[in-house]
């Protein structure tokens, strides 16, 4: 079985984000980067699904410049089996990303795609149910629980939705995206790091997979928005009541 | 000019309020560039949810009504709605932001070719193109922005937009037709979990009681929480924390990752206040915090914070509040 993970290089969640002095964009300046969240959930459950049904080709993907490939290094850390880039410099937005996803998909041809519900930097949460819909293939969103049924060719899913939890069955192939109860993402070893300097890493240039991708989106201004100001402190729970009904008069 | 197709979303034949806010967005937008809306209800027996929407000066309440659409699954719902976009031509589509229009509205965008923006919180004209702003990186930034291309997706974050109010004007209610092969589908709909009944979702209720780390099990959520917001008829919520360690499901969890929440009271109970989690608050009008540590993050933004042990002056305030 194959499976394909695309990943997302990401500041660090952790990480205050400034903006540049002229607002031309976000300030990468001495930030630190790492895995994006729920893409580090998804190749996680990848490697569960390894653990259970025996060794599979499980392949990281990322979309982006050199510096891509201390996150694609991570991926394999992890346990993936290789890693491809796909060399840009450009700034992409979530069709174009999906577009060049899908002529990946065609090239490893994977049995799924597990990936992020979202990137923590733009918050899109996009890209998985694009390349569902180019590759015209079924999708499941938000999953936090994954179990592959009729030997292998449905995966079903519990779907985590405002209205509650949610059962889908899914035929294979299809792009599942995890959502944050998936699992808990094992931490990277020492020996994995090792052994991630001898697996595979193909660059690839974007023109080479024949793909014309170009973003729509452009972005003219970054902006921080209008911080909340602290209030007041009260005393007691007493004060707090007089000061929601009679001041704030929120009850 | 612009038309505008905006994609309502019900719940069990009940309209979500969410909805509004995308109306009074595309209200706005029409207005702005000329151009006119309608809204589509999918689903089934969803005749009722498409009346209910009359009243909000589209041209048309488009009503794709099937068996097959009892359940909103994404690859059918989305091809609905491709096939609605390409016979009726619009500039942009666009949903209230939420995991149905999230799931649903990017795979209607590909099949299209469209660009999409989420959680868009503002738009005007300038020099005859449409300016988006949208918040990133946990509502740290908010980017402005210009999408290429004759059709645009779109979702809205509801708390930017004042719900749309009713007038007298009566839209037509419009019966799509539906072809076989957009009512076929790669996944089996299987049921939901039931949810507990009785409370409001935190998304539409005027009061949001969250809990946080200090809350120690599912029963104390309950009854600290729980109390608390049924004192105050409100929404029940809770931070990624509880929801990590499988105190609250993840349908509760406000923030970047969960729902983003903008009732007129937010109670953060036991809350420290993680960027992720004041990403889903901030738009709310008053923040209230209680919280043991006086260091808490949330005390930066709360309107009114009490330094006090959740588990004793919790109760007290539920007693206090208690009608």
């Amino acid at each position: 079985m194959k499976i394909l993970v695309p990943i997302k290089r990401v500041p660090d969640p952790d990480t205050k984000i400034r903006l540049q002095p002229d607002g031309a964009g976000v300030a990468s300046d001495g930030v630190k980067f790492s895995l994006n969240p729920f893409d580090a959930i998804a190749l996680e459950e990848a490697l569960r699904l390894e653990e259970k049904l025996g060794e599979m080709d499980l392949v990281v993907v990322s979309v982006g410049g050199e510096e891509t490939i201390e996150t694609l290094r991570v991926g394999l850390a992890m346990g993936a089996k290789r890693a491809l880039l796909i060399k840009t410099s450009a700034d992409l937005d979530s069709l174009a990303v999906a577009k060049i996803l899908a002529a990946v998909y065609q090239r490893e041809q994977p049995d799924f795609v597990l990936m992020g519900k979202q990137a923590i930097d733009d918050d899109s949460n996009q890209v998985g149910q694009m390349l569902a819909a180019l590759l015209g293939i079924g999708q499941a969103t938000f999953v936090s629980k994954l179990e592959l049924v009729e030997q292998h060719t449905q995966a079903r899913c519990a779907r985590e939705t405002d209205a509650g939890l949610e059962t889908l069955t899914v035929k294979l192939p299809a792009i599942i995206t995890a959502d944050l109860r998936l699992n808990e993402p094992r931490y990277v070893s020492l020996p994995g790091i090792m052994k991630a300097k001898k697996k595979p890493l193909e660059e690839l240039e974007l023109a080479a997979l024949g793909v014309t991708a170009v973003s729509r989106t452009k972005i003219l201004k970054y902006e921080t928005p209008p911080q909340r100001q602290a209030g007041v402190r009260v005393k007691t729970v007493d004060e707090l009541v007089d000061k929601l009904k009679n001041e704030a008069k929120a009850i | 000019m612009a038309n505008i197709l905006v994609i309502a979303e019900h719940d069990g034949g009940q309209l979500k309020l969410a909805t509004l806010a995308a109306v009074s967005f595309a209200r706005q937008v029409a207005a702005d560039t000329g151009g006119t809306f309608d809204i589509l209800v999918i689903g089934e027996t969803v005749g009722a949810v498409a009346e209910s929407l009359r009243p909000y000066g589209a041209a048309n309440v488009l009503l794709a009504d099937h068996a097959q659409l009892q359940h909103p699954v994404a690859d059918r719902y989305a091809r609905v709605i491709e096939a609605v976009a390409q016979s009726r031509g619009y500039g942009i589509v666009v949903g209230a932001a939420s995991t149905f229009t999230k799931d649903i509205l990017p795979r209607a965008a590909a099949l299209l070719d469209a660009g999409m923006l989420s959680d868009v919180v503002g738009a005007h004209q300038e020099a005859g193109e449409l300016i988006f702003k949208r918040v990133m990186y946990a509502g740290n930034v908010i980017a402005t922005v210009t999408l290429a291309g004759d059709l645009k997706f779109l979702t809205i974050r509801p708390a930017a937009f004042a719900p749309a109010v009713a007038g007298s004007e009566t839209s037509p209610v419009v019966p799509i037709p539906l072809a076989t092969d957009q009512l076929s589908s790669f996944a089996e709909y299987g049921g939901r979990e039931a949810k507990v009944a009785g409370r409001p979702d935190s998304t539409e209720a005027r009061v949001v009681v969250s809990g946080g780390r200090a809350i120690k099990n599912a029963e104390d959520f309950e009854r600290l929480i729980g109390g608390l917001a049924d004192a105050l008829g409100g929404a029940v919520g809770s931070s990624r924390a509880l929801v990590d360690s499988g105190i609250t499901p993840n349908s509760l969890q406000i923030g970047q990752t969960g729902k983003i929440v903008a009732p007129d009271l937010y109670l953060a109970v036991g809350i420290s206040g993680a960027i992720q989690h004041l990403a889903g608050i901030k738009d709310s009008k008053v923040i209230v915090a209680i919280n043991k540590d006086a260091d808490a993050p949330i005390f930066e933004v709360a309107d009114y914070g009490l330094v006090a042990d959740v588990y004793t002056a919790v109760p007290e305030l539920t007693a206090k509040l208690k009608p």
